[in-house]
């Protein structure tokens, strides 16, 4: 009666949004095919209809729309191509978009054609010009040094050094081998063909190696000098400064000029002649200066053109790449469609959620309306073998969650959602792990900032630790508001206990309080009325007390949790209408984890309430090693142990009971299915070719009994062993919560404690200092990871194997907001 | 110490070996081959080669794209890879990808020096070379007149300078000492290779030993070839077959006196190995040697990946690699000059 009653309130629940995922429909839509691509562009603004790629088996160049991808594509490399040239002259590209009528594609293909030619050969035109200003500068540069070296001669005529000296000189200071130099110029100037010079200019990564070779090719019948550049001079292909050396040659004979020559060619170095003669060297360099300046002047207006010419595409870029952007993803929509018979309509399949038929109806017929089209489209609701998408409407609370739900597995379709649960069980049991209330306001105040800003943040571009910190804000701000209520009732404040409710239920035996750590305390009115009394601070029991709390409290919060898992595995059952699962694999298995560890926990609360000293170890261990024996003074209640023995013996019972039926019942409907006929039913190949990898399809007809009951027989022992672990693996929630509160304690305790008992500025304000770092690192950063993903494995792995499946694939439709988003 | 490589390996190689099976994973399959040869125009090949890891490389090449191109871009992505193994290797590894790299050294060698015999220009040649043979005063090659000016003013300073003790002589250079002078410095690698991978051991020395001496093999088998019917006598063919592999000595000595194809044929059948690769071949037919050999080599380098803790993956790699790029190029000039029905003569699938 009561369960008929249930059933009944069951069935007439209103479906709620996040609890299972939206119901989804297979669509077809067939499109005349002039008005398919405003149809396709509308339907991406909706961004409600993911499309299926009918022509899977095709290459890409192969589909109806290659070319338009194709001239998408190389639009979009102009494009690119303008961005750099902008980045490069160093220009922002102005994110204020100028409101400007809508181009249509073609025109826009012309509009940057133009715009590159223009581009490419400004970009020449500025690099011959830039080539030849270098060329000049470069001339300048060794007219200037090289003229130095030779100058110099003339003035220091009488330099009386021998020649083995100078030598000596010659490799560690240039202007000393100067000297040398002159001595040959000046007893050469008759004979022009004996000492020869080639002056030039070269990189000075590369002088040495340069140096080098010229030794070797000349058998070291050469001199070469050298003197630094004093400008850097741009390379025009990865427009770099590079830093250059000047450098003259001197040499004699014909051949050695070739092979000179030759090997300046190979080194990239740059040759320039300078004139011996003083007056001629005044003139060029005269003619060289007038020259750079004009050119400086025509490079600079050059340069000023460009960069006009980029400013005014630098306005439209961001528009004209998303355009471009969205034009490529329609023409890729579109060539997931199919050609019907008649070459005149596009056939498209894919799924979309139940209420958004009416709304994408009305897209299409908008798109038909203003395409001026004959025919409408038709959109209609297919039957599908394939199991449909998983799809959850979220919001900016809610995604979080569902995030950290999806992380493991995406749900299967319409299949109950740990994540709305989540919302709530995962800050608590991180609070659990995190209990402190001023840890928690920390948190808080972080999680706070993050939400105040987060109209601003959600627009710009974060770190990839900022942009996980901004996404899981409500997560944080969740676990940051139960961490400050875990931590009252820990009673810690930074490892500190205040007297917030009143005072505390215990005092001393005496005044002097000498005995308290021997004796202990003395409770002399109620109890203290919220959270753990400050008293327990510091005493000799307070770790056995604190421990046996937090312990059995973590085992009544995992029975609670796992019970909620198995739950959800009748819901589940029953909303596929699964009887076998419920009476089979549910019913055993609630009855198998209540009969030991929910009995535990009703012993744990049994003993609370009473006060009684009774050994849980001792009670739990023998009801399995000697279940008839006399309880003794373990006895917490009347008729504890015939119900002891009732438990184990359903315990017991509940093995077989979800190992075996199951995969007999399965085998007797097979069976009776096909009433002894030995032949199965022929697979049409075509329906085998259309599977998709992944998608859960059920129709599986060949029946594998042994596969069966190994599956079943690897479920039911998983379960009856993970019932014993999983409840040991809550014991973190003890364990960190332990850890937390005695790493704290010990900071305080040992460092800002410490500290402050000197009476120095400078050790409280180190002491100080340490603390707020080690707060700050360790107990907020690396503790809140850690008892963060201590939540996670909790909520993944003790949680969801219960009944969470997982194995579903997620909706993604075809949406321009989605397409702008994930570029850069 | 064969057999303790799983304990230490990982210390030095083990990041770059997981980069480069990554890389390797990366390789164009047999799916792509079949899609790139029912390509109709260069663009299709582009397009399709942006789907796949080559597309950072392609995707801002102008359209009309020529082969040269292709085939550019593709090679700079395995020199990049390359390179930044090269930076993260320690010892031995990196002294052994250096060794990789000789080949491609010698090639460029030779490639510049016949071309200044040829009077080409020398900007014209550096394009030509292979990236990853590149080294610094490769430029200055054109000046040398002979190969003791070419020893002494160039190569003295590169990691072919040991190679080239045996090959120095004062005559003038000419097509046929050039080709000789070539083989004699492969000659001087191979079996330098050979000997540092057998100093290095384990795994690598048992598998390079197999991979270098297949080519070692292939090379003795195509000098042969090449020489049957010139002026080069058969000591002198003789001295360019390396000292190892599976042919020698006795191979070598047959291989010598060989004075057509199918004596060669003769001799090689005698070789298990080798004489799946002959006895696909019809008499007389040595057009398609080449690509026999290829697929031989093909299916050695995939071999060695089946093998961890060893360098030989980073030499499979870059041949399978090299492979990779000559398939594209060959397929990208069928496609260009409408020959498709020539595209699966000499593509080698890597599997």
């Amino acid at each position: 009666m009561v369960l008929e009653k249930m059933e009944m309130f069951l069935d007439n629940l209103q479906p709620m949004d996040l609890m299972r995922s939206e119901k989804m429909s297979f669509v077809q839509l067939i499109i005349p095919a002039e008005s398919a691509h405003r149809a396709i562009s509308y339907l991406g603004e909706l961004g409600l209809l993911q499309f299926r790629d009918l022509n899977a088996d095709k290459s890409p160049f192969q589909r109806t729309f290659v070319n338009q991808v194709k001239r998408c594509g190389e639009m979009s490399r102009k494009l690119r191509f303008f961005k750099d040239q902008i980045n490069k002259a160093g220009l922002l590209s102005s994110a204020h978009p100028v409101i400007e009528p809508d181009v249509e594609l073609e025109e826009l293909e012309i509009q940057l054609g133009e715009h590159e030619n223009e581009l490419i050969e400004m970009n020449s035109n500025s690099e011959k010009l830039q080539q030849s200003y270098n060329e000049l500068l470069e001339f300048k540069m060794v007219l200037q040094k090289a003229v130095g070296f030779l100058v110099s001669s003339n003035s220091h005529a009488v330099a009386e050094e021998t020649e083995l000296n100078e030598n000596v000189y010659s490799n560690d200071d240039y202007g000393e081998t100067t000297s040398l130099l002159e001595q040959e110029l000046r007893s050469v100037p008759s004979n022009q063909s004996g000492l020869r010079f080639i002056s030039g200019i070269i990189p000075r990564s590369k002088v040495v190696r340069f140096e080098r070779m010229l030794f070797r090719a000349t058998r070291g019948n050469m001199l070469f000098n050298q003197a630094p550049a004093d400008e850097e001079i741009m390379d025009p292909v990865s427009t770099e400064m590079v830093e250059k050396t000047v450098f003259v040659v001197f040499f004699s004979g014909e051949q050695a000029r070739t092979k000179i020559l030759k090997i300046c060619e190979a080194f990239g170095a740059n040759c320039y002649p300078v004139p011996e003669d003083v007056t001629k060297q005044r003139q060029i360099t005269r003619e060289v200066l007038s020259r750079l300046s004009e050119l400086e002047a025509t490079l600079d207006a050059g340069i000023r053109h460009r960069n006009k010419a980029l400013a005014s595409i630098g306005y439209q870029l961001t528009k004209w790449m998303n355009m471009v952007k969205r034009e490529k993803a329609v023409y890729d929509t579109l060539n997931m469609l199919n050609f019907d018979v008649t070459k005149k309509c596009l056939v498209g399949e894919g799924w979309c959620p139940s209420f958004a038929k009416a709304q994408i109806q009305e897209t299409l017929q908008r798109a038909t309306f203003d395409s001026n089209s004959q025919v409408g489209i038709i959109f209609h609701v297919m039957d599908a073998l394939e199991s449909p998408p998983t799809y959850f409407r979220t919001n900016r609370f809610t995604n979080a969650f569902q995030e950290i739900v999806d992380a493991y597995g995406v749900a299967r379709y319409e299949e109950a959602n740990p994540a709305v649960y989540t919302v709530v069980t995962f800050p608590f049991l991180f609070a659990v792990m995190f209990g402190d209330w001023g840890h928690g306001i920390c948190l808080l105040m972080g999680a706070l900032i993050l939400i105040a800003r987060e109209s601003k943040l959600s627009s710009q571009k974060l770190g990839s630790f900022m942009e996980m910190l901004f996404g899981g804000r409500y997560v944080l701000l969740l676990m940051a508001l139960f961490s400050i209520y875990c931590g009252l009732i820990y009673n810690e404040f930074f490892s500190v206990p205040f007297h917030i409710f009143g005072g505390s239920a215990y005092k001393c035996r005496d005044t002097t309080c000498s005995d308290a750590h021997i004796a202990g305390l003395m409770k002399y009115r109620d109890p203290y009325p919220f959270g753990v009394d400050p008293s327990w601070r510091g005493s000799r029991s307070e770790l056995p007390f604190l421990n046996s709390l937090k312990m059995k409290m973590s085992i009544l919060l995992g029975v609670a949790q796992m019970n909620l898992g198995i739950i959800l595995s009748y819901f589940n059952a029953r909303f596929f209408g699964n009887s076998l699962d419920i009476r089979y694999q549910f019913v055993p298995q609630i009855i198998f984890l209540n009969c030991l560890f929910g009995y535990l926990s009703l012993l744990i609360i049994i003993k609370w309430c009473s006060g009684s000293q009774a050994d849980l170890y001792h009670v739990m261990i023998y009801m399995f090693l000697s279940p008839t024996d006399d309880l003794g003074e373990n006895q917490l209640f009347w008729g504890q142990r015939p119900l002891q023995i009732l438990l184990l013996l359903l315990a017991l019972i509940a093995v077989p009971w979800m190992l075996l039926p199951k995969p007999f019942i399965l085998k007797k409907l097979h069976t009776e299915r096909f009433q002894g006929r030995t032949y199965g039913i022929l697979g049409t190949s075509e329906m085998d070719l259309d599977m998709e990898p992944g998608s859960a399809r059920s129709h599986h007809d060949d029946f594998n009994f042994s596969e069966v009951f190994v599956h079943q027989m690897i479920h039911s022992i998983e379960f009856v062993l993970g019932a014993v672990s999983n409840t040991a693996s809550y014991l973190r929630l003890w364990a960190l919560s332990l850890a937390h509160s005695e790493l704290s304690t010990v900071f305080y305790e040992k460092v800002l404690l410490l500290a402050w008992g000197y009476d120095n500025i400078i050790i409280r304000l180190v002491g100080l200092a340490v603390f707020a770092f080690a707060t700050a690192f360790i107990l907020l950063m690396m503790e809140t990871l850690s008892a963060f993903l201590h939540a996670l494995r909790l909520h993944w792995v003790e949680f969801q194997n219960k009944f969470y499946h997982g194995d579903g694939y997620k909706f993604k439709p075809f949406s321009f907001a989605s397409i702008t988003e994930d570029d850069d | 110490m064969y057999g303790f490589e799983a304990l230490t390996f990982n210390i030095h190689g083990g990041y770059l070996e997981a980069i480069v099976r990554g890389h390797r994973s990366g390789l164009l399959t047999a799916a792509d081959y079949n899609n790139l040869c029912q390509c109709e125009t260069l663009d299709d090949i582009k397009m399709h080669l942006t789907a796949t890891e080559y597309g950072p490389y392609l995707q801002n090449e102008p359209s009309p794209l020529h082969t040269t191109t292709i085939v550019e871009k593709c090679t700079l992505k395995l020199v990049d890879e390359y390179k930044h193994m090269l930076c993260q290797a320690t010892e031995p590894l990196s002294i052994f990808l250096e060794y990789c790299t000789y080949g491609h050294m010698i090639d460029n060698v030779v490639l510049i020096v016949t071309g200044t015999l040829h009077e080409r220009d020398v900007q014209e040649l550096l394009e030509k070379c292979h990236p990853l043979g590149m080294f610094d005063s490769i430029a200055t090659l054109a000046v040398a007149q002979n190969m003791r000016e070419l020893y002494r003013l160039v190569l003295v300073d590169t990691p072919l300078a040991p190679y080239f003790s045996e090959c120095i002589t004062s005559e003038d250079l000419d097509d046929m000492n050039i080709e000789i002078m070539r083989n004699t410095l492969y000659k001087a690698y191979l079996e330098d290779f050979y000997r540092f991978c057998q100093k290095l051991g384990g795994a690598t020395a048992e598998i390079m030993s197999d991979l270098l001496a297949f080519e070692a093999d292939r090379r003795a088998v195509n000098i042969t070839i090449n020489s049957i019917g010139t002026e080069l006598t058969r000591d002198d063919r003789r001295k360019l077959y390396s000292n190892f592999g599976l042919l020698y000595p006795y191979g070598h000595e047959e291989l010598a006196v060989c004075e057509d194809l199918d004596q060669v044929r003769g001799v090689m059948e005698k070789y298990p190995p080798y004489q799946s690769i002959f006895s696909r071949l019809s008499y007389g037919e040595s057009q398609l040697l080449d690509k026999a050999f290829y697929e031989e080599e093909v299916k050695r380098l995939c071999l060695s990946f089946e093998q961890q803790f060893h360098y030989a993956v980073f030499f499979a790699y870059m041949r399978l690699r090299e492979q990779e790029i000559r398939n594209l190029m060959w397929i990208s000039e069928c496609v260009a000059q409408n020959q498709k029905s020539r595209v699966h003569d000499s593509v080698v699938f890597i599997f």
